[in-house]
């Protein structure tokens, strides 16, 4: 096991080094100059060129690149460009609205796909299993933005429910922070829980073919006891590992969701600095996100190990 | 019996009074977040969306209709060679922070902008100065090397305003003016709080608080209007949206003029549009109430010229460039193009340039003129275009007001080199006489004009759509301000 861990924790290193040199080199080669950006057209030539100097822009960009990496090896993630303030501020201000709305998210997704794939699963052919197949390809069909657009049409400006968008703040107390995530939370909700049903019936399927499920049948066990006592376990893996990739996706990939609902987040705030060139907050976030994946898939490893014992000594 | 009654009533009626009590807080929605809150270090006009005028205040002030207004400054005299203003400052002025407004802030702010190390984006408006003087703590002189007619003007700028040394450190993050509004907080990427200043100077506004919400999203706009999240919207984002407002007894919109010449910027320095006869068909290519149909939904006035039609000094000349396609073809068979040529249209996000490229790219092709369009992000338009030159056609909206000056500049970025014209507006400088000036810059406009430096298509309106009970929004926005100091809910 710790040879394991060692064999791991290399290999994030790894990965994130190889990520960092990606990530600058992208962004050095996409064209415009976050300076000229923010002192528009009138800006006189001594003016450019001040703030350049201010913003270390003037380095050649090898330098920029250590400079960068051995800030973040101290845990300092430097200065936004277009902001001045630290970018590890902004970025955990913004934290605190993407962690908990992807928690949220899946939470609502998990909560709808475990038992609406097992009993479709355990209901195979029924009309049960039929209408869950077929809700589900609704819900993957749907683009989620526009499932957003209509809860906030109903919701927030007929029924009056809900606001349109924004964040409450977690300062305004618990529950009406979560109620301005909650209609955002449901519409990321839809297609990931679509998807995880789809995946957990047919994981159980395949699982419920198998020759120790037919032994468990023969020694008396009804075909929902075996499903619960035997198959269940078993068919997890691919679940989890779904459920890995939705949570690393939730985490970055909610741009659009947070752009109808106005929110916030991590995605947005990645968003608005790509066009304003806020080059050194595009590279921290995404150096953050890999970091996030890296991690999250590392978790999903040591998961695999709980509901598998036999994936323990192969390591 | 009576008394009794009378008290009654007024009982009755102070009750009443108490329950609709006017709402005394509002939340506006903004397109665009500022990136910081320094007004005098950024071209974005988002920071003065938030501060100009509520928090922020210069020595003079727009109003809403464009007309100059002491702020700061109480009165000024102006030496009779018009080199030498002398302004005397309002007293009993205090920033947010308590200090007092003097007269060394006015000079550490206009020595601030134009320092060598300045980061000022409109440091030209401060060039002409040659040296700022206190006279005494309410009295400042400021000599400039020539007269400058625009002088008042330029000091009505939100990259004007008057800030303090006490508080420049962390002005960014923390703005501290002398406005009628103090700022309270910013939650980056959601909003901007201000709340009332007890201690302003002049007459105080009649809201308590203000939020700016930040909105980009045109859909996220319309939904946040419509569920009365957001009570005023200026520069509202979906155009097409406005007439079910207009419908909605609960709304009222408001259509205002800026100053934002829209048009079809053309590369004067490059064949084959260093030829006038070339420019001039391409004038009349252009059917300009077709791209404001098209693009904007019917708002925008068309323009002849480089100049906002509601200037008292406006020349209307869209007649020199009226749509006549059949006159295009025949001048670019005198130009030497009978079959026309292929050009680049550079266009930038906003929907005036994507949606009016497209329409403006079918009329020119309907004269022969092919054009290869290319979608920019504005950096990529800052660099290739109006840096690199590297473009044939661009289609922009000039914002900044009264900035014909362009056209004295033969390295800005359509490349229009006119002795005449840049003789004509050194002269205007110079000249302080509204009679001559305005002669002046009737003669300005239709140089331009009739040079067809450009392809003038039409000045950008700006829609506001606000709760139906809401006073004392500005219509027009002659700068980019959203102006709260006259705003109350009508009782």
């Amino acid at each position: 096991m710790l040879r394991y861990l060692l064999r791991r924790s290399v290999s994030l290193v790894i990965s994130l080094w190889v990520a960092s040199v990606v990530i600058f080199l992208a962004l050095e080669v996409v064209p415009g100059d976050p300076a000229a950006l923010m002192l528009g057209i009138n800006a006189a030539p001594d003016t450019l060129e001040a703030l350049r100097a201010e913003l270390g822009l003037d380095r050649s960009a090898p330098a920029r690149y250590l400079h960068w990496v051995g800030g973040m090896l101290q845990g300092d993630f430097g200065i936004s460009y277009t902001y001045r303030t630290p970018v590890a501020q902004m970025i955990a201000d913004r934290l605190w609205v993407s962690l908990p709305l992807a928690l949220y998210a899946l939470a609502l997704s998990t909560l709808i796909a475990f038992p609406a794939g097992i009993w479709a699963a355990s209901r195979r052919g029924s009309a049960v299993d039929l209408g869950v197949m077929g809700l589900t390809q609704l819900g993957v069909a749907i683009p989620n933005f526009w499932f957003a657009m209509l809860m906030v049409l109903v919701f927030a400006i007929n029924l009056r429910l809900f606001s349109a968008g924004g964040f409450a703040g977690w300062d305004a107390g618990f529950w009406p922070a979560m109620k301005s995530l909650t209609l955002p939370a449901v519409a990321l909700a839809l297609p990931q829980a679509s998807i995880l049903t789809r995946v957990m019936r047919s994981s159980l399927l395949e699982t419920l073919g198998e020759d120790f499920i037919r032994t468990a049948r023969a020694k008396g066990l009804t075909r929902g006891q075996a499903l619960r006592a035997h198959a269940l376990r078993n068919a997890l893996i691919p679940v989890l590992t779904i459920l890995g990739l939705q949570f690393a996706f939730l985490l970055a990939g909610a741009i659009i969701i947070e752009n109808v609902f106005f929110l916030p987040g991590l995605g947005q705030l990645v968003f608005k600095a790509i066009s304003a060139r806020d080059i050194i907050v595009v590279e921290s976030v995404v150096m953050l996100l890999v970091f996030a994946v890296i991690v999250v898939n590392f978790a999903v490893d040591l998961a695999y190990s709980l509901v598998d014992p036999r994936l323990r000594g192969r390591r | 019996m009576t008394i009794l009654r009378t008290s009654m009533l007024a009982g009755a009626l102070a009750l009443a009074g108490g329950l609709a009590e006017a709402k005394s807080d509002i939340v506006v929605g903004l397109n665009l977040e500022p990136p910081h809150l320094d007004p005098t270090s950024a071209a974005a006009g988002a920071i003065d969306q938030v501060l100009y005028a509520n928090v922020f205040e210069g020595l003079t002030r727009f109003r809403s209709d464009g007309a100059i207004a002491p702020a700061l400054a109480e009165s000024w005299e102006i030496s009779d060679d018009g080199t030498v203003y002398t302004f005397t400052l309002r007293a009993g002025v205090t920033f947010h922070d308590g200090t007092e407004m003097t007269a060394e802030d006015v000079k550490f702010t206009l020595d601030r902008a134009r320092a060598e190390d300045s980061k000022n984006a409109q440091k030209q408006l401060f060039a002409g100065i040659e040296v700022v003087e206190v006279l005494d703590p309410l009295r400042v002189r400021v000599r400039l090397g020539q007269p400058d007619g625009n002088f008042l003007f330029n000091m009505a700028w939100g990259d004007a305003v008057i800030v303090a040394p006490e508080s420049i450190e962390g002005i960014k993050q923390h703005p501290v003016g002398t406005g009628p509004f103090a700022f309270d907080d910013w939650v980056q990427g959601d909003e901007i709080t201000l709340s009332r200043n007890a201690d302003y100077w002049g007459d105080p506004v009649r809201l308590e608080a203000a939020t700016f919400k930040f909105i980009s999203d045109p859909n996220a706009a319309f939904a946040a209007v419509m569920a009365e999240d957001v009570h005023a919207f200026p520069g509202f984002p979906a155009p097409e949206n406005l007439p079910q407002f207009e419908a909605d007894p609960r709304f009222q919109v408001l259509v205002g003029s800026t100053e934002g010449e829209t048009i079809l910027a053309t590369n004067n320095g490059r064949a084959p549009f260093d030829q006038r006869k070339v420019r001039k068909a391409i004038a009349h290519a252009i059917d300009r109430q077709a791209i404001i149909d098209g693009a904007m939904f019917g708002l925008g006035t068309p323009i002849g010229t480089h100049f906002a039609p509601h200037h008292p000094d406006y020349v209307d000349l869209t007649d020199l460039s009226r749509h006549d396609p059949e006159l295009s073809r025949q001048l670019l068979d005198e130009a030497g193009y009978p079959d026309g040529f292929t050009t680049t249209l550079k266009l930038p996000p906003p929907s005036y340039a994507r949606r009016g490229g497209e329409i403006l790219a079918s009329q020119l092709r309907a004269v022969g003129i092919e054009t290869e369009i290319t979608n920019l992000e504005w950096a990529q338009w800052l660099e290739q275009v109006f840096r690199g030159k590297d473009y044939g056609l661009t289609i922009v909206s000039h914002t900044e007001p009264m900035d014909i000056g362009i056209y004295a500049r033969p390295d800005y970025y359509f490349q229009y080199d006119n002795p005449e014209f840049q003789e004509l507006m050194s002269a205007l400088e110079a000249e302080t006489d509204p009679a001559k000036r305005s002669e002046m810059l009737e003669r300005a406009q239709r140089i331009i004009a009739r040079d067809y430096v450009n392809g003038y298509l039409f000045q950008l309106a700006t829609p506001t759509v606000a709760d139906a009970r809401i006073r004392g929004l500005w219509q027009d926005a002659p700068t980019q301000a959203t102006d709260l100091t006259g705003v109350y809910w009508e009782e």
